[in-house]
């Protein structure tokens, strides 16, 4: 996991739900397969309603240059990001079109913990409501060390909740490192 | 010793302790892990990369139950493809319960799968790679949803991590009126406390309220939990659970009844009068976005949708047809058995000398085949998807936009009762007024 996390912000609101994020339609595809994985960059948030899609103006398309890849990396969401079904394509999805970590007030459980599982993303919580103050577009800078988003283009800091408990598996890079390092898994 | 929760107290076991507390991580036992079509081919991926590749073995052959429901009935390649790794899977591993689609052994959704065919028994733990694995709680067991990793990690080991949730607690009193049904108490508990006022949480279910229902209604209650955001549902097991789970276990497998202590401590209580309720509907696009149907009738609709884990049992279909019976639907109405169990029951069970089925038929519905069909949207040729902007009022349990199909369409959550009063006006109608 690295500790600083730069790129272009993407702002969301309140629960977004993993049928906003990878519609059920795209769920035959099977992550498990590298060619199939690739797919879900492509539909990443397509089920997002156009006015609700980049903050604050809406409208802004997730893909333009790239049908695979993002023009964005960090999302910052607004409260209960990720609710909904427990399909592990959501964050899969999201780390497919480049997003390298989330930033919302709080997370549905599953997401999160998914999320974290596969080390696909680092969902971080805030410590106030960002999706109001970060626009989309914004450069943002993440330090995990010392938990603060800096706001590269409006030269704003804001506090983070630290990690917490999931530190040691996003270090280990997953669920399954991590319980092999812990002694749970000795294959 | 502090007196603990059911919740607290599975878990515990599981874990090989005496106690746990809530908020802490405990290592646990898994009595079953269920897949499904959607999920179980990338679990499945995850197992294999983890444990061994072509040699890998999953943990207990008898524990890992595979039920294909989601993506059934339709062309679509890549999902008969999916199907298709499921059944060399389990052929491979030998698995002893794997309900094949196109065998007289297809059941169809899951969650109602799972209890009808002994899977679901009180004080277990049972995970599933679907966020409604919750529903089981209404057997008084353990039950939630994970992720393909989660899955893939227990598939291999029948263990997994998770963090002790901390309990809040639902006391139902008094006679449900014949015009509401376990939806309707569900859907006033997600308005009452929001889609994410139990994240992370326990919901328990107690009351003679909830005692009251039977084993169909109490599922439906524990279904929606995740509406809530909550971890798992649970209500603890009396006669008529232990009726229903002895008559179907599987293997007459051995289990232990467990119960919240008396003085456990609750995050969270909220007493509710049933006879005080009335209908209840969850308007675009969220399920606590909470109306009474009296403040919203007369808006109008151009579909209904009775069918899914939450509203495609018996149960429904009994309440539904009460209301269709001699009259005929306004709008297109789609009717969906969650199970074959159940398409069964709609041939076999009769009301005033009718079929259920014939019934749906005569009213002008339109009978589906037992799947998830379109409560979560799937491919473009799934029965009843919502292929426009259109607005649905539906017995299943999530609105959010793009569920049913179209980004754009709306859709209303309600109960078989609301539903049906609504399909024969073609407007958002109170069952008061049809019953």
């Amino acid at each position: 996991m690295e500790k600083i996390i730069t790129g272009r912000a993407y702002v969301l609101g309140d629960n977004i739900d993993t049928d906003q994020i990878i519609p059920a339609q795209y769920l035959t595809l099977n992550p498990s397969i590298p060619e199939e994985y690739k797919q879900f960059g492509k539909y990443a948030l397509s089920s997002v309603p156009p006015g609700q899609s980049g903050l604050p103006k809406g409208h802004v398309p997730f893909h333009t240059k790239d049908e695979f890849i993002s023009d964005y990396q960090i999302i910052i969401g607004g409260k209960n990001f990720g609710c909904g079904s427990s399909r592990e394509h959501a964050p899969i999805a999201l780390a497919a079109a480049g997003i390298l970590a989330v930033v919302a007030e709080f997370y549905a459980r599953i997401f999160y913990r998914n999320s974290v599982n596969g080390g696909y993303l680092v969902p971080i919580e805030s410590s106030e409501r960002l999706c109001d103050k970060v626009c989309t577009g914004d450069e943002l800078r993440i330090d995990l060390t010392t938990s603060v988003l800096h706001n590269l283009t409006t030269k704003e800091d804001w506090k983070l909740q630290p990690l917490g408990e999931v530190t040691p598996i996003l270090e280990a890079g997953g669920l399954f490192p991590y319980a092999r390092k812990v002694g749970m898994l000795k294959v | 010793m502090k007196p603990m929760t059911m919740t607290e107290k599975i878990l515990a076991k599981h874990a090989g302790r005496d106690h746990v507390l809530p908020g802490e991580n405990v290592w646990i036992d898994v009595d079953v892990l269920m897949t499904h079509d959607v999920c179980g081919p990338g679990t499945i991926g995850i197992f294999k990369a983890h444990f061994g590749g072509k040699n890998a073995k999953v943990w207990d052959r008898e524990k890992v139950v595979i039920i294909p429901d989601h993506y059934i009935f339709t062309a679509d390649a890549m999902a008969n493809r999916n199907v298709k790794v499921l059944r060399e899977f389990a052929a491979e591993q030998q698995l002893k319960y794997f309900y094949d689609v196109g065998t007289a052994k297809y059941k169809g959704v899951c969650h109602i799968a799972l209890p009808e065919e002994g899977h679901t028994r009180p004080g277990e733990v049972l995970l599933g790679t679907d966020s409604h694995t919750c529903t089981a709680g209404a057997f008084g067991e353990f039950a939630t949803g994970v992720g393909n990793t989660d899955a893939g990690f227990t598939m291999g080991s029948g263990k997994t991590w998770l963090k002790v949730p901390p309990t809040m607690r639902f006391v139902f009193h008094g006679e449900l009126p014949p015009y509401l049904m376990a939806k309707d108490l569900i859907l006033a508990v997600i308005g009452d406390i929001g889609c994410d006022g139990a994240t992370y949480k326990a919901m328990e279910f107690d009351g003679d309220g909830v005692y009251a229902l039977n084993i169909e209604e109490r599922m439906t209650l524990c279904n929606m939990v995740i509406e809530a955001g909550g971890k798992n549902g649970v209500i603890a097991p009396d006669q008529v659970t232990l009726d229903y789970v002895n008559a179907r276990n599987k293997d007459k497998r051995p289990f232990t009844p467990v119960f919240s202590d008396p003085g456990a401590s609750y995050c969270y209580e909220k007493t509710y009068d049933v006879s005080k309720l009335e209908p209840v509907i969850a308007q675009p696009h969220s399920p606590d976005n909470r109306a009474y149907v009296s403040e919203i009738k007369g808006a109008k609709l151009d579909r209904a949708y009775i069918g899914s884990c939450t509203g495609g049992k018996l149960t429904d279909f009994r309440a539904a047809a009460k209301i269709l019976k001699g009259k005929e639907v306004k709008i297109d109405t789609f009717v969906v058995p969650a199970t074959s169990e159940i398409a069964a029951g709609l041939k076999n069970e009769k009301l005033n000398g009718q079929s259920l089925e014939d019934i749906f038929k005569n009213a002008g519905a339109k009978i589906g085949e037992p799947s998830c069909a379109a409560c979560l949207g799937g491919p473009s040729d799934t029965f009843g998807r919502l292929n426009a902007p259109i607005s649905c009022i539906s017995t299943t349990n999530r609105n959010f936009p793009g569920r049913m199909g179209h980004k754009e369409a709306k859709v209303y959550l309600a109960s078989p009762l609301t539903v049906a009063a609504s399909a024969l006006t073609g407007v958002i109608s109170d069952p008061r007024e049809a019953l």
